[in-house]
């Protein structure tokens, strides 16, 4: 690694080094300390905290401890005062990890044959390839949104394509769950596309050849052999694209119109007219529980996986 | 197997739908009746666009100074410093925990708010400054830790003092990952959305921002032509950032080469 370990002894090779950059340890890493922690951990305390305090007449919130931030989320109160069962907002929840699970997967199925034939292309086109794919994620996010509504929308590409062949005139894609899992698919592959082929380029093209002389069909390699050395490689590619995909604010708000709301747009919605804080913050306290979740199981499963190879 | 051209056809073909109406005459955009250049004459002379560009520049350009940086002081703490207590968990946090980006939008919504602080250009900066901050840190440190310490332990050996060496040795060695550590940091400040929404206040208001709020108001091809001139400064400064971020290594393996074979010949 070293060369000069070649020609000097470790110990006077090591004595300048350490004078050198003696106490660059606290100096180099105080202003990353001060940013991160003002801006960055406070935050997330306030938001704990603001998540139990009680909402204020006209907006904002009052430091009084009250959950009803958090049963907000299952119960409605009544005019009576009495807690009503709303399953409302159990459904955004719902539905939020529904579409990052399935952006998610559809990432997946695409990335994996796209990446697959990229890494096998000479040097050359392979770095052109994944130029171009890359490229596309430079475009701002709310232009690649706004591009699926021109597309799918009342006076968009989709539905005058369809009127000239001859179907009914003035369909709308827009404003549902589809339109939303459309653009979040758009706006994500790149995410997805990058982890999984920089792991299927590694993978030993041997190995598959040893799997097809051992008598394996081309479904075993992919699962016994192609799955298990990438996995590491597709998983990075899955935390890439679904904890956004949680937090996706956007493509709900712009192509899922008011009702289709997820997490994400709900907590935007709270806070933008200064709504309710106290259970903006439970909702983003569930949202950040959610995440917390996922990447516990991916972590455990990836030291699973470690431990039995 | 899926042809390249599809996929390719697929990641692009919404960017060119809008790059084409961008020229339509029409006012609707789906009904084409003529080619015409009005609507980039018109986004010329809008002056909240204008604004909105002058605002997201400025914040840009401070974000990005200051979290590169930040940055490269936390690269070169958590790399060259020596016994570093907390050395996984500084680089956790200079890392931003995967949290998705509302919550942090929210919360440090809730921090100004408790601060007092109205001035939307000061929350911009700090917000963008801190989530920037990453992105700017991940391809220095790879640099970073591809850099042999023998440059530096020369310089030393030579009484150069630290800052010369920094000057002189370190910063042009790790310069190509300094550099798309601040292209990445400007490029996700120009292009945040749900946190600049959260903390603008009326006279700051960024670019995507100000065409979320266009597009809320509907399509019109005047949008088109902004989105258009937009989506072609990304991807020249897009290319820009990848051809220094590919040449870079290329460079360094040959000097690597080229010191090798040195070696073997004085040998």
């Amino acid at each position: 690694m070293t060369d000069s370990a070649l020609h000097i002894p470790a110990e006077t090779a090591r004595a300048p080094r350490a004078r050198f950059w003696h106490d660059l340890s606290f100096w180099g890493l105080l202003p990353s300390r001060l940013l991160m922690g003002f801006a960055l951990i406070l935050p997330i305390f306030i938001i704990a905290a603001v998540s139990v305090a009680t909402r204020g007449a006209y907006g904002g919130f009052t430091w009084d401890f009250n959950l009803a931030g958090y049963s907000q989320i299952l119960f409605n109160e009544g005019w009576t005062g009495e807690l009503e069962f709303t399953p409302q907002y159990l459904m955004i929840i719902g539905r939020t990890f529904l579409l990052a699970g399935a952006t998610t997967l559809i990432c997946l199925l695409f990335a994996v044959p796209v990446a697959y034939f990229i890494s096998r292309q000479p040097p050359g086109r392979k770095a052109a390839l994944v130029y171009l794919v890359t490229l596309p994620f430079w475009v701002s996010m709310i232009l690649r949104v706004y591009a699926w509504m021109i597309i799918l929308g009342k006076d968009g590409t989709l539905p005058k394509l369809l009127e000239t062949l001859g179907l009914p005139a003035g369909m709308s894609f827009m404003f549902n769950d589809g339109a939303t899992l459309t653009a979040m698919v758009y706006t994500a592959m790149p995410l997805m596309v990058l982890p999984v082929f920089a792991s299927i380029e590694k993978l030993d093209g041997t190995l598959i050849e040893a799997s097809h002389d051992l008598y394996g069909d081309r479904w075993v390699t992919l699962r016994r052999v192609i799955l298990p050395l990438t996995a590491p490689g597709l998983t990075a590619g899955a935390i890439l694209v679904f904890v956004p995909s949680l937090g996706a604010v956007l493509e709900p708000t712009l192509m899922g119109g008011g009702k289709q709301m997820m997490m994400g747009s709900l907590i935007q919605l709270q806070f933008g007219g200064g709504r309710n804080w106290p259970f903006g913050a439970a909702i983003a306290m569930a949202l950040m529980a959610l995440v917390m979740v996922f990447l516990i199981f991916t972590a455990l499963r990836a030291a699973r996986r470690e431990a039995t190879p | 197997m899926p042809r390249s051209p599809s996929s390719s056809s697929y990641l692009y073909a919404p960017l060119a739908v809008i790059v084409v109406y961008s020229f339509n005459a029409n006012r609707v955009a789906g009904v084409w009746t003529g080619f015409s250049l009005k609507w980039y004459g018109s986004a010329l002379n809008n002056a909240a666009l204008m604004n909105a560009l002058k605002t997201s520049l400025t914040v840009a350009a401070i974000a990005t100074v200051v979290s590169t940086l930040v940055a490269l002081s936390a690269a070169l703490a958590i790399i060259r410093g020596k016994d570093l207590r907390f050395r996984k968990l500084s680089e956790t946090v200079v890392n931003l925990p995967l949290l998705p980006e509302i919550v942090l939008a929210v919360a440090t919504l809730l921090l100004f708010s408790l601060l007092d602080i109205q001035n939307g250009m000061l929350r911009l900066v700090i917000a963008h400054s801190a989530f920037c901050t990453p992105f700017a840190f991940l391809p220095i440190r790879a640099r970073l830790q591809g850099m042999s310490l023998d440059f530096e332990e020369a310089s030393a050996d030579l009484y150069a003092d630290r800052w010369t060496t920094f000057r002189r040795v370190t910063l042009p060695l790790i310069f190509p990952g300094v550099f798309s550590g601040a292209m990445l940091a400007f490029l996700i400040s120009m292009d945040d959305f749900i946190t600049s929404n959260l903390l603008s206040t009326g006279g700051s208001t960024t670019l995507p921002v100000y065409i979320f709020s266009l597009i809320r108001a509907g399509t019109s091809p005047e949008l088109n032509a902004i989105a258009t001139l937009l989506i072609l400064a990304s991807l020249v400064l897009a290319t820009v950032a990848l051809l220094v971020a590919a040449r870079a290594p290329a460079k360094m393996q040959n000097h690597n080469h080229r010191t090798i074979i040195k070696e073997r010949n004085i040998k």
